[in-house]
């Protein structure tokens, strides 16, 4: 955040790619990320889930954006397919970053890949740095772990949206929040009971009863109208009923298009 | 400028000094510490004194000392006993700092050598940390709170001290052929030890940007805290890629703690606080330091490259060095003797050294 130095002082310090380098200064690594896009995203995404994109216009060609979607399945592919989607339907295909529990840089094996995919810690002061000084995307699930804790029969009811700081972090970082609609994800690896024994015997942040392969559902992933929290003013991010407002108004949003993409869909598998 | 050098025996209180000898501006440098200098000073004085605030603030008083370079700091447990370096980072510092204050205290600027270990290395912490970040929990070892300890001390100081401009330099793990650290001697292994299913993302410093940044920060007049890091963060992966070796994860995920002592008793000592770094990793943000106009002479990767290169030619160049031993007659008689030529004599006053210019020592000495 480095107080003291203003944004165009933060965006010309930043250090010098060098092209040498196989990771970035995140960990981030084009080479494994390219490796499992070939070998799996490529097939997800065109063959098993079929995914269609609505109004990926939304998504801007330049500056930092936050992108916000609603988060569901055991292992859950919606962040590589929404990653995947900018790649291939943007008119600039840009990386995507994305915001993950600090439980991941604690646990053996998650803590080396996945930061090398794409994954930063969710910390204020890490979004605050891709968003404002680096002008990237970040992709944050607001519902975290309870988004993906959730059964089967709880399928496309959003939980809470955290405390909106996802809200908050976009004014600061004077960014729009671009929120993402997303239908397919809940039934391509459907929870059907949580196993808490087991959860505490590994250590990890859930343990699910799930198939063990992803399902082949159709996805259908709806970018929605950018929220421009950037031009709500300097200090909105302190005005916490401005930013519970924006944190409920984009959750309700989020939650319409589900149920209208639901209301739609006339099969699962087919769409 | 007339400087005083605490932890002069040390290897930044060397380096800096010699480079300061060369330094025009410098009208006196007086190097204290327990141990005799390691390496050779042209005229550098040497006051062999421990951290009594009362001796070091007569010299401070007599010299009219205007400008304090603390180097002192023990930031490698495995150095010294945890008491001794308690005894040093907290003791001590409250010591030099004492001497410096008071209303006719000639001492204008202060310099403080830190530790980015202030930040520790945990699981919540952010990619970058930046200077007015806290840890996110409190101190896990040692020589952390030591550090932590000492800083808010010194903290404490330049509140109090409203005519002294005091600089922290919280400085990243230092990489080079000169140094030997507890990191530098895990990365001289014929393989470098991991935790098995982490790669952490590292940050360091090259040697010569850790003396340079020292004598910019006393040099200029940039006061509060800095980050010395070079610029690119790097994983473990890399850093072994590019310095030749293999990474062997001897280090199991859980258990890592006894693991590691099994590993002491073989000889090989990985430190509580390096153990913590191989989990978690560190990254700085450098952007305030660079803001103050100090360009950085290498990136983390370039600093990796040369300690590759240091530790390649190293085996060939040890064979033919002896190490320099500090002899007090004879350094008081090259600086003091009338029959040394005034040429050749170490004189304590400025001379006519032109920039850059370093006289080798007489042979035999």
């Amino acid at each position: 955040m480095t107080p003291g130095l203003d944004v165009e002082q933060r965006r010309d310090l930043l250090p010098a790619l060098e092209p040498e380098r196989r990771v970035t200064d995140w960990g981030r690594s084009e080479r494994i990320e390219g490796l499992l896009d070939r070998t799996l995203y490529d097939f997800l995404y065109h063959v098993w889930f079929r995914c269609e994109v609505e109004g990926i216009e939304n998504i801007p060609s330049e500056g930092g954006a936050l992108l916000v979607s609603n988060h569901s399945g055991a292992l859950p592919p919606d962040a590589a397919m929404i990653a995947k989607a900018i790649m291939e339907e943007h008119s600039t295909p840009r990386p995507l970053h994305l915001t993950v529990e600090h439980f991941f840089k604690g646990y053996p094996g998650f803590s080396m890949l996945v930061p090398k995919i794409g994954g930063v810690a969710a910390h204020p002061a890490n979004a605050q740095r891709l968003l404002q000084d680096e002008q990237q995307l970040v992709l944050v699930f607001p519902e975290g772990r309870k988004g993906t804790e959730k059964l089967y029969k709880d399928r496309y009811r959003l939980r809470r949206f955290g405390r909106g700081g996802f809200v908050r972090t976009a004014m600061r970082a004077g960014v729009p929040i671009v929120p993402i609609a997303l239908v397919g994800a809940e039934e391509a690896m459907p929870v059907f009971a949580q196993i808490n024994v087991l959860q505490k015997l590994t250590g990890l942040i859930y343990a699910p009863v799930s198939p063990l392969v992803y399902l082949p559902a159709k996805f259908r992933i709806r970018f929605l109208e950018p929220v421009p929290t950037h031009e709500m003013g300097e200090d909105a991010h302190e005005d916490r009923g401005l930013v519970q407002t924006v944190a409920q108004d984009i959750r309700a949003d989020i939650q319409e298009e589900l149920f209208d993409m639901v209301g739609k869909r006339e099969s699962v598998w087919f769409g | 400028m007339r400087v005083l050098l605490t932890g002069l025996s040390t290897y930044w209180g060397g380096r800096l000094a010699q480079e300061l000898e060369t330094d025009d501006d410098v009208d006196a440098i007086i190097g204290i510490d327990r141990t005799p200098p390691k390496v050779a000073l042209e005229r550098t004085e040497f006051v062999q004194v421990a951290d009594a605030h009362s001796l070091i603030s007569r010299i401070v008083e007599g010299a009219q000392i205007d400008t304090v370079i603390d180097t002192r700091l023990v930031v490698d447990s495995t150095v010294t006993t945890p008491r001794r370096a308690h005894e040093n980072n907290v003791v001590g510092t409250m010591n030099i700092l004492a001497a410096c204050s008071g209303a006719d205290s000639p001492v204008r600027r202060f310099v403080f050598k830190s530790s980015a270990l202030y930040y520790g290395a945990e699981q919540d912490d952010p990619a970058f940390f930046s200077e007015e970040m806290e840890r996110p929990h409190p101190p896990r070892t040692r020589i952390e709170s030591d550090i932590v300890e000492a800083e808010s001390l010194v903290g404490d100081f330049a509140q109090a001290c409203p005519n002294v401009k005091v600089c922290v330099l919280r400085f990243a793990n230092g990489l080079g052929g000169g140094l030997r650290t507890s990191y530098t001697r895990l990365l001289r292994l014929p393989a470098i030890p991991a935790i098995l299913g982490f790669d952490p993302r590292m940050q360091f410093i090259d040697e010569d940007d850790i003396v340079g940044l020292l004598q910019h920060a006393a040099r200029s007049d940039i006061e509060g805290v800095y980050n010395g890091a070079a610029d690119g963060v790097l994983v473990l992966s890399e850093i072994a890629d590019l310095l030749g070796k293999p990474l062997v994860p001897v280090l199991p995920p859980w258990g890592t703690e006894l693991a590691a002592a099994a590993l002491a008793r073989a000889g090989l000592v990985i430190p509580e606080e390096t153990l913590r770094h191989l989990r978690f990793g560190r990254g700085l943000d450098n952007r305030k330091l660079k803001a103050t106009g100090y360009r950085l002479r290498y990136t983390t990767r370039e600093a990796a490259l040369r300690m590759a290169e240091a530790l390649r030619v190293e085996p060939i160049k040890r064979a033919n060095q002896e190490p320099y031993r500090y002899e007090r007659e004879v350094e008081d008689f090259l600086r003091y003797s009338p029959s040394v030529r005034a040429k050749e004599r170490r004189e304590p006053k400025l001379q006519n050294v032109a920039r850059g210019e370093r006289r080798e020592l007489p042979a035999g000495n």
